[in-house]
């Protein structure tokens, strides 16, 4: 389906009205809504959300090295477990999707022909967060259990 | 039935106080958001390239690795910028999520309140760790300073 507004043949009967706030159906879904603009949508505030969080934590333990070594050694240690160096892993998918998602809203801003693409861009960024996140797997699995 | 077009009353919302003149407080926010996000991207993604694929990455991080980055004013200057524009695009973001779910006048100035002292407090401090920050505090085990505070 084009990105374009899909209007109906005049002989069709109009499309029933959407009752509910429900995907689509068939094929009767707005331009916006239940497809891939939508789910873009969602997924940049989730992470946007879930970084502005984990900001604060950061900034706060960062702070500790205002305290003393010890404890920022201590409170630091805890990234380097398994636990938290998987979660390091999701926080940077979820830092390569914003950025990358966040270069492609820029684009549908302000190029002209942003919005005719926005669907295949958001492809373009998924490829490329799975193909960063590719890149800085190995590496950072083999830091949080290689034994240090 | 002649061509005479009916009185419609036009669909136009009415000009709000922003459109109208004034400073508009949501398009420079809206600005700032994508300039800000651009900025952010360098600053963030070489920041996790230093951090965490350099060297021995996330194992290596210590008090002496941030002291000794902070050493140097570049670092001192990164971090400072990565601090103050993340956490100002991150909280006009949260406060634009706020405004689509809070309904209720009275939960969206609470969270708001509590959203913009988070700001503040985490700017605040923030900044002052990076510039009152002493790399060699006296009566600490050397083993745990950068190897400049013993030279």
């Amino acid at each position: 389906m084009a990105s374009a507004p899909t209007v109906p043949p005049t002989s069709a009967p109009p499309p029933p009205p959407r009752s509910s706030g429900r995907g689509s159906k068939k094929g009767l879904g707005t331009l916006y809504r239940g497809t891939e603009g939508m789910w873009s949508w969602v997924l940049h505030r989730v992470t946007g959300m879930l970084l502005f969080l984990f900001l604060l934590v950061h900034v706060l333990d960062t702070a500790l090295v205002r305290v003393s070594p010890e404890v920022y050694n201590e409170v630091i240690g805890t990234y380097k477990t398994p636990i938290m160096g998987l979660g390091e892993v999701g926080l940077v998918a979820a830092v390569l999707f914003h950025a990358f998602n966040g270069i492609r809203i820029i684009l549908v801003d302000f190029t002209a022909k942003g919005p005719r693409y926005q669907r295949v861009m958001l492809w373009v960024v998924v490829g490329l967060t799975v193909v960063a996140l590719a890149g800085f797997l190995p590496r950072h699995l083999s830091n949080v259990f290689g034994g240090h | 039935m002649t061509g005479t077009i009916p009185d419609v009353a036009s669909p136009r919302a009415k000009r709000s106080q922003a459109m109208r003149g004034g400073i508009n407080t949501e398009l420079y926010a809206w600005l700032f958001m994508r300039v800000s996000g651009v900025i952010l991207i360098v600053l963030i993604f070489g920041h996790l390239f230093v951090n965490l694929m350099v060297g021995d990455g996330v194992a290596a991080i210590d008090f002496a690795f941030v002291a000794g980055k902070w050493s140097e004013p570049f670092w001192q200057v990164w971090d400072l910028l990565m601090l103050w524009l993340a956490m100002i695009h991150g909280t006009n973001g949260v406060r634009t999520i706020i405004n689509d779910y809070a309904e209720r006048d009275v939960t969206r100035i609470v969270l708001k309140a509590l959203l913009y002292v988070a700001l503040v407090v985490t700017v605040v401090m923030g900044t002052l760790v990076i510039f009152t920050f002493d790399p060699c505090p006296v009566g600490s085990p050397a083993d745990l300073l950068p190897s400049f505070c013993s030279a």
